[in-house]
C-alpha cells in the first residue's frame, strides 16, 4: 500500500504541475475581470516557446559538454515567456483596448494558438529531417530535470517531497507569493477591485485598463511555464503535436476546483493530476474505462461547482465583472 | 454671516446635444454650512454637481473654490480641492470590507497596513458619530450602512466640500435623523455640506439655505429660515401647485382578496413572505410600506400569479357576483380568464410592464390581442386608447407611434398606468408608480388611483414616500423581511411608527436589505 502511494504521488504531482501553472495564471487574470478562455492555447505556445529556445541553443552547440547549464534553461525560458506573453497580450489588446467579446476571444486564442503550436511543431520537425513527427531536446531536458541533489538519501520523504525538479517548486512559490499578493498587499487589493467592480476601481483612481493588461500578461506567462514545464520534464524533452492533450482545459477547471485561490489550487492540481492518472494504477482497466476515468477531474469540478453556487457564499463566487469588459463611458 | 465662502459658482452652462442641463447658474455656499440644492427630477441639480466634483466639464461659466478660480477636469482634480461626492448609486465592492473600501485607490507611499488605516478611520467615525462595523462586507449592510461607508470613503480622503446626491431616498425616517445628526456634526467642524434633494420637509429641516433649480435654470436662493413647503414649492415648479391629495372616507367596503397564511420560499429555501395575512377591501387604498427589497414585489406578483406561493398559502378573491375564487396556482393567464381583473404596475416598470422597442400603440395591444376574433390584429381601439391615455395624462411624446424607450421616466410611467387603469380593474396594484415623476404628474397620479378606489376598486400600493402613503392610503400596511409588521390607519398613522415598524423584527434581528 504505502509502496504504491510512493509511486502513485510523485507520478500525481508530476501531472499536476501544469495545472498548477495554468490555473494560478488563469486565477490573477480572471481576478482583474478578464476570463481568458485562451489559455489551453497560451500553455501550448509556451511549450513550443520554449522548444524553439532549447532547438536553436542544441543546433548552436553540437558538443553536449559544452552548453552550458544556464544557457540551456534560460534560453528556453525566455522564449517561453516571450511567445506566451504576446499570447496575453493579443487577448488583451482584443478584450481590453478593442472590448471584443471575452468568451468569443479566448477560445480563438485558444484555437491559434494550438495552431501555432502544430505549425511551428511540424516545420521543426521537417528541419531536423526525422521520421517520426516528434522532436527530442534530451540535452536540454536534462537540465530541466535536475533533482534536489539529497532527495536520493532521505529515503521514502526524499522521493515523496523532494524528487521534483526546480520548475515544480517554482509553482508552488508562485502560487503562494500570489495567495499573499492578493490577500495582504495594496496591488492584490486594487486588482481585485478590478476584477469585481471596475467603475469603482476607476473612481477611486485605480487605472483599470493597465491593471487588466498587466494581470492578463503575467499571468499568461505563468500559464506559458506550464506548457514549458510538460515537454521540458514531464515528457523529457520530447515535443510532438497535440501531445499536451486537454491539461488546457483542466488548468481552468482547477480555477473553479480551487475558488479562485492560488493556495488551495497547489492542493487542487495534485488531486487533478492523481484523478487524471489513477487508471493506471487499478489493475485490468480496458482503453474505453480509462478514458472514463480521465473524466474524473471535470466530474469533480462540476459536483464543486454546484456545491458553490448551492452555498452561495460571496467570497466563493467568481469575481463580479468577470467576463464583461469596462467601458467608463458606459452609463 | 461671517463665514468665508468655500464654493462659488458663476454662469455655469452645460448641454447635452441639444438638451440644455444647465444655463447660467450661480451658486455659493459658506464653510460650515448646509446648502439644500432643491428641485424636480430633471431640473439639473445633479448635472450641476456632476460638474463641481469632475464627473463633467462645464460648457461655460467659473468655479471658485475658497475664492480662487479653479479648473476641475477629472473627480481626482475634484479630490485635490477637498470636493468629495456621494452619488445615489453607490460605488462600493460587495465583497470588500468597509476599510477595505473606504482605502481603496490610495497609495500614501507607506506600507500597506490594514490595521493602521482602519484606526485612522475610527478617528474620523468617532469624531463625527457615525455608528458602523469596518469589519462588515459591503454585501451584508443595510443601505444606510452602504452609505455610511461612502460619506466616510469621502472623508478619509480629506474632503472639506461634502455633496450628497438625493442621500435620504433609501433611508427609512430613523435613519435620515441618524444622518442628519451627522451632517450638523460636520457643519459644526466648519465643512461645506451640499445636499441634494426633492423633498421638501427635508430641506427646511436640515439646511440653512436654499438653492431652486427648475428646468436647468437657476431661480433663487433663499434662507431656510424664511421659506415654507409652498414658497419652496412654487419656486421649484414655477406655479401654485395643489399639494393636497383629495381623500374620501372609504364607502361601502367590500372584501375583495382576503390573504392567509401566504408563504413564499425561493429556491435556496430562502424564506420571502413569511405567514402573510391580511384583506383588501374594495372601495380602499391599502399602502404597503417598508425598505425596498422587503418582499413587496413577492407578494404583489403572488397575487398576480407570477410567483409560485408555497402549500398552505391561500388568496381568496371575490368576483362580482361574491363567489370565492381561489388564486394559487393559477398561471396569470388563467387568473385573466377567469375574469379576475388584476392591474399591475411593476417596480421595474419597463422591464415588465412596456416592451421599450415598441410604440404606445403596440403596447396597448398587449393587454388586448387576445380580444380579436380573427388572426389578424385590430389596431384602431389601441389606437384610439393610446390617444386617449395621452390626451388625458398629458404624455409628451411626438406621437403615439414612438417607441416607449424614447420617453422620459415620467412619461412612461403614465403610459403604463393609464393602460392598467383602461382595463376597469376591479383590484389595481401598483408599485411606486410616481417614481421618477415631477410634482404635477405625481399628484394626478394619485387622484386618478384616489378615484379608482372611489369606483369601488380595491387598489394596493406600494410606496416608498412615508408622507404619499400617509396622505393616500387608508390603511398603511409595513412589511419587513417578508413579514407584516402591522397595519396602521392611514389617518392616524406617523411617520416615526411606520418607521419603527420597517426596521422592527420578529426575531429580535437587525433588518437586512439586500438591495
Amino acid at each position: 500500500m504505502f509502496a504504491t502511494l510512493l509511486s502513485f504521488f510523485p507520478r500525481a504531482v508530476v501531472q499536476g504541475i501544469p495545472l498548477l501553472y495554468g490555473s494560478a495564471g488563469e486565477i490573477l487574470t480572471e481576478k482583474s475581470g478578464n476570463l481568458n478562455l485562451g489559455i489551453p492555447g497560451i500553455m501550448y505556445m509556451g511549450g513550443i516557446g520554449g522548444v524553439i529556445g532549447a532547438f536553436l541553443y542544441e543546433n548552436s552547440v553540437p558538443a553536449t559538454e559544452n552548453l552550458n547549464p544556464f544557457l540551456a534553461v534560460f534560453i528556453p525560458l525566455m522564449s517561453c515567456l516571450l511567445v506566451s506573453l504576446l499570447g496575453g497580450l493579443i487577448y488583451c489588446f482584443l478584450t481590453v483596448t478593442l472590448r471584443a467579446n471575452q468568451n468569443v476571444t479566448g477560445l480563438a486564442l485558444t484555437t491559434f494558438g494550438v495552431g501555432f503550436g502544430n505549425f511551428f511543431g511540424a516545420s521543426l520537425v521537417k528541419l531536423t529531417g526525422s521520421d517520426i513527427p516528434s522532436i527530442a531536446l534530451t540535452r536540454t531536458s536534462a537540465f530541466f530535470t535536475k533533482k534536489l541533489p539529497f532527495a536520493e538519501s532521505l529515503g521514502w520523504f526524499g522521493k515523496l517531497f523532494c524528487s521534483y525538479s526546480f520548475l515544480a517548486y517554482f509553482a508552488i512559490i508562485v502560487a503562494i507569493v500570489m495567495a499573499i499578493f492578493l490577500k495582504r498587499t495594496r496591488g492584490g487589493l486594487h486588482l481585485r477591485a478590478v476584477g469585481e467592480n471596475p467603475a469603482t476601481a476607476d473612481a477611486a483612481g485605480i487605472n483599470v485598463n493597465r491593471s487588466k493588461y498587466l494581470a492578463t500578461c503575467i499571468g499568461s506567462m505563468i500559464a506559458g511555464l506550464g506548457g514549458i514545464y510538460y515537454v521540458m520534464d514531464y515528457a523529457n524533452g520530447v515535443w510532438s503535436n497535440e501531445g499536451f492533450g486537454d491539461r488546457g482545459w483542466l488548468a481552468i477547471a482547477l480555477v473553479i476546483f480551487a475558488v479562485w485561490r492560488p493556495n488551495l489550487s497547489i492542493f487542487g492540481s495534485i488531486v487533478f493530476g492523481g484523478l487524471y492518472i489513477v487508471y493506471i494504477f487499478i489493475p485490468g482497466m480496458s482503453m474505453r474505462s480509462q478514458e472514463l476515468f480521465k473524466m474524473l477531474p471535470y466530474v469533480v469540478t462540476i459536483i464543486v461547482l454546484i456545491m458553490v453556487s448551492i452555498r452561495k457564499k460571496k467570497e466563493n463566487l467568481p469575481p463580479a465583472s468577470l467576463g464583461l469588459s469596462y467601458f467608463r463611458e458606459d452609463r | 454671516m461671517s463665514k468665508p465662502l468655500a464654493l462659488e459658482l458663476k454662469g455655469i452652462s452645460k448641454t447635452f446635444g441639444s438638451i440644455v442641463a444647465n444655463k447660467d447658474v450661480d451658486l455659493e455656499v459658506r464653510r460650515g454650512e448646509i446648502l439644500a440644492i432643491l428641485g424636480e427630477n430633471g431640473s439639473g441639480k445633479t448635472t450641476l454637481m456632476n460638474m463641481v466634483s469632475g464627473i463633467y466639464f462645464p460648457d461655460e461659466g467659473q468655479i471658485f473654490v475658497d475664492g480662487k478660480e479653479v479648473v476641475i477636469r477629472s473627480p481626482k482634480d475634484a479630490f485635490d480641492y477637498k470636493i468629495g461626492m456621494i452619488h445615489q448609486h453607490f460605488k462600493l465592492v460587495d465583497v470588500f470590507t468597509a476599510t477595505e473600501n473606504i482605502v481603496l485607490g490610495i497609495n500614501d507611499g507607506k506600507k500597506f497596513n490594514i490595521k493602521e488605516a482602519q484606526a485612522r478611520v475610527k478617528e474620523i467615525t468617532d469624531r463625527y458619530g457615525f455608528q458602523i462595523d469596518l469589519d462588515k462586507k459591503i454585501y451584508e449592510m443595510s443601505v444606510s450602512e452602504k452609505q455610511t461607508v461612502e460619506i466616510i470613503k469621502v472623508l478619509y480622503r480629506g474632503a472639506d466640500i461634502l455633496i450628497l446626491d438625493e442621500p435620504t431616498a433609501v433611508l427609512t425616517p430613523q435613519e435620515t435623523q441618524k444622518l442628519f445628526v451627522v451632517l450638523r456634526n460636520m457643519r459644526a467642524d466648519n465643512k461645506t455640506v451640499i445636499i441634494i434633494t426633492h423633498k421638501l420637509h427635508e430641506v427646511l429641516a436640515i439646511s440653512d439655505r436654499v438653492t431652486i433649480l427648475r428646468k436647468g435654470e437657476f431661480i433663487e436662493t433663499v434662507q431656510t429660515s424664511e421659506a415654507t413647503e409652498q414658497s419652496l414649492t412654487e419656486g421649484m415648479v414655477g406655479q401654485k401647485v395643489s399639494l393636497d391629495i383629495e381623500r374620501k372616507d372609504p364607502e361601502n367596503l367590500q372584501e375583495r382578496l382576503i390573504i392567509k397564511d401566504l408563504n413564499v420560499t425561493d429556491f435556496e429555501g430562502k424564506a420571502l413572505l413569511k405567514d402573510v395575512n391580511f384583506t383588501a377591501y374594495g372601495g380602499e387604498i391599502l399602502g404597503i410600506a417598508g425598505i425596498s427589497g422587503s418582499g413587496q414585489k413577492e407578494l404583489l406578483e403572488s397575487v398576480a400569479g407570477l410567483q409560485k406561493a408555497d402549500k398552505g398559502s391561500s388568496i381568496i378573491y371575490f368576483d362580482p357576483e361574491g363567489n370565492e375564487v381561489q388564486l394559487v396556482g393559477k398561471t396569470p393567464k388563467a387568473i385573466r380568464n377567469l375574469g379576475i381583473a388584476l392591474s399591475f404596475v411593476p417596480e421595474d416598470r419597463l422591464g415588465m410592464g412596456l416592451v421599450g422597442n415598441m410604440d404606445i400603440i403596440d403596447n396597448m395591444m398587449l393587454r388586448s390581442y387576445k380580444k380579436g376574433k380573427t388572426e389578424f390584429l385590430d389596431r384602431k381601439q389601441p389606437r384610439e386608447l393610446a390617444e386617449e391615455i395621452i390626451d388625458s395624462l398629458e404624455v409628451v411624446t411626438p406621437s403615439a407611434t414612438t417607441p416607449v424607450r424614447r420617453l422620459s421616466g415620467g412619461n412612461v410611467q403614465k403610459v403604463l398606468v393609464g393602460r392598467e387603469i383602461s382595463l376597469n380593474p376591479r383590484v389595481l396594484m401598483v408599485a411606486y408608480p410616481v417614481r421618477g415623476l415631477d410634482i404635477n404628474s405625481s399628484y394626478m397620479i394619485y387622484n386618478l388611483i384616489s378615484k379608482q378606489k372611489e369606483q369601488g376598486v380595491a387598489v394596493i400600493f406600494v410606496g416608498e414616500d412615508l408622507d404619499v402613503l400617509i396622505e393616500l392610503c387608508d390603511r398603511i400596511m409595513v412589511i419587513n423581511s417578508g413579514e407584516i409588521t402591522g397595519i396602521v390607519e392611514g389617518k392616524k398613522a406617523q411617520k416615526e411608527e411606520l418607521g419603527i415598524l420597517m426596521t422592527k423584527s420578529t426575531h429580535g434581528e437587525e433588518a437586512v436589505d439586500d438591495e
